[in-house]
Parts: structure tokens; C-alpha cells; sequence
């Protein structure tokens, strides 16, 4: 079987926040709509506000937007040798310390936590910390990104 | 299914079933969430692109059925932030074919209560054609 090559000295490797994204309302609206969120708190400022929030409330999953982007900085790194066309998701956590909600600033630290080989794929384990920019957290995502070895020809 | 209700936590137990949903996914919606997301791997856009790289057809993004699945929790609390965990593996890929797109289903069961915390823990079964598409589907979530 052919057996993907991953740069493992990846592993460990963390990549500073580099400027804040802001979230907007219109990104969590289209983002709601993608994932068939109809609650009224995604779309309406007033019904978020209804409920206690600043502004209008992203999905549990919208984080993932913000952690592929920082994800990137690794996945599409040269050095680290990955086929992105091979790449498929393999697990997925979110653990809101507090929701977002348009109007956040947000940064991203991404640290590589693992990176393997198994059985000729490469698994490899991302973990976007997001963050206010005076640091409170807002939300921790881990992915786990399997490359899949090419079929025998 | 769009019911903007919630649930008390003193009346959750462990058993309790969540209201079923049923996703219709198609292409456009895969176009509509690699614009939303920006996830425009192709493999969930270009039939031959997936192909190529030994897949059935063009697959929904994880993302996207992990999405889906979470509203079953989220509509279920009545307030979208009350989801404060969300975690899933992809057990299996979700091929969307040009005519006629995929069905995801997703059913809710509430497996742990948390007095402390005053949370739900809910494990998702979410199929597609009667295959697992995500394991270990599980959400907590935060209630009145």
C-alpha cells in the first residue's frame, strides 16, 4: 500500500494569532441559512437580543469557519507536505466558552497537537483556540484531518 | 421543527427523545455552504475532481451534515447559544448525486443530565440511506 508522507516534526508546532477576524452579520445570517438554522437569533438582531446577546447568534458550527482559515496556515503549508484534494474530515469538536455573536473580534491560535501515520494515511490533529482581543476565550475547535493514501494503481 | 420553544431542565430525563429531523441535501446546498463556510475544497463541488481522488461521487462537506444535525439540539433547547458542546466523527461520506441530491436524517436522545450544570447531553443518530454518517453525535446543551 502507498503511504502518505506528512512532515511529523509538524506535531507541537503553534502558530501565533495574527490580527482579528470580525464577525458579521451577514456572514452568521448566510452562515445559518447554509446549515438550515431558522432560529429567529440567527437572522433578527432584535430576537437575539430578545434572549440576551449583543447581536445576532452563530450556529454551534460557525466557529469551523474561522478554524479551517487558521487551519490553512498548516494544511497548506508546502513543508508540510499534505495533498489537500486528499483530505477528508475525520472528527470535528467545538466547546463554546461563550457564543458568537456578530460584532466579535476574534482571534485564532492554531497549535498542531498531533500528526500520524496509520495504516498509510496521515491523521493529523489541529486545535484553534478563538479569543476576544483582550483574550477571553470564546471558543476552542479540534479537528481531526485524514489524508488519504493514494488507491493502488 | 422551527419552533422557537425550550425545554426546562427539570423536565428532561434520560430517554427522552428529541423531534426528528429529515435534511434534503443537493448540490446547491453544498455551493451554499462552500460560499458560507469558505470550504471550497472541490471534492464537495467538481464530480471529477471526487472521482479522481477515489471517491463515489461529490460529497457533503462534514461540516455541513454536522450542521444540520446540531439544529435537532439547538432547536430543541430554544435558544441556538445553549449549545456549549458539539462533537462528532465522520464515519461515513455523504455522496451527493447530480439529480435527486441525498437525505439526512437525524433523530435525538437525551443520554445524561447534569444537575450542576443544569445541561443535557443529547447523542445524535444521523443516517443517510440507512448508513451511520456520523458517530458518536453528541451535544450538550444548557438549559432553563
Amino acid at each position: 500500500m502507498t503511504s502518505v508522507t506528512v512532515d511529523e516534526s509538524f506535531q507541537g508546532r503553534v502558530y501565533p494569532a495574527s490580527g482579528a477576524t470580525a464577525v458579521t452579520a451577514d456572514a452568521v445570517r448566510a452562515f445559518a441559512r447554509a446549515v438550515r438554522a431558522v432560529h429567529p437569533a440567527h437572522h433578527d438582531t432584535a430576537a437575539a437580543q430578545a434572549l440576551g446577546h449583543a447581536d445576532v447568534v452563530a450556529p454551534p458550527t460557525f466557529a469551523v469557519t474561522l478554524a479551517q482559515r487558521a487551519d490553512a496556515q498548516f494544511i497548506t503549508d508546502p513543508a508540510a507536505g499534505i495533498d489537500y484534494s486528499r483530505v477528508v474530515h475525520g472528527e470535528q469538536s467545538f466547546t463554546h466558552h461563550r457564543p458568537v455573536v456578530a460584532g466579535d473580534e476574534l482571534t485564532a491560535e492554531l497549535h498542531v497537537d498531533r500528526v500520524r501515520v496509520v495504516r498509510g494515511n496521515a491523521m493529523v490533529t489541529t486545535r484553534t483556540e478563538l479569543r476576544l482581543a483582550d483574550g477571553t476565550p470564546v471558543c476552542t475547535a479540534v479537528s481531526t484531518l485524514v489524508v488519504r493514501a493514494p488507491e493502488e494503481q | 421543527m422551527s419552533t422557537v420553544s425550550s425545554v426546562r431542565f427539570e423536565d428532561v430525563r434520560v430517554g427522552d427523545a428529541l423531534p426528528t429531523a429529515r435534511h434534503e441535501v443537493t448540490r446547491a446546498d453544498l455551493r451554499a455552504y462552500a460560499e458560507a463556510s469558505g470550504d471550497r475544497n472541490p471534492i464537495h463541488l467538481d464530480e471529477t475532481v471526487a472521482r479522481s481522488v477515489g471517491l463515489p461521487d461529490v460529497i457533503a462537506h462534514g461540516m455541513l451534515t454536522m450542521g444540520l444535525a446540531g439544529q435537532t439540539a439547538a432547536d430543541w433547547a430554544g435558544d441556538p447559544a445553549a449549545v456549549v458542546e458539539y462533537a462528532t466523527k465522520f464515519t461515513a461520506p455523504v455522496a451527493v448525486p447530480a439529480e435527486g441530491g441525498a437525505v439526512v436524517e437525524v433523530a435525538g436522545t437525551v443520554a445524561a443530565v447534569d444537575e450542576q450544570r443544569r445541561t443535557a447531553t443529547v447523542d445524535l443518530a444521523v443516517t443517510s440511506a440507512g448508513t451511520k454518517v456520523l458517530g458518536r453525535a453528541r451535544a450538550v446543551v444548557r438549559l432553563p
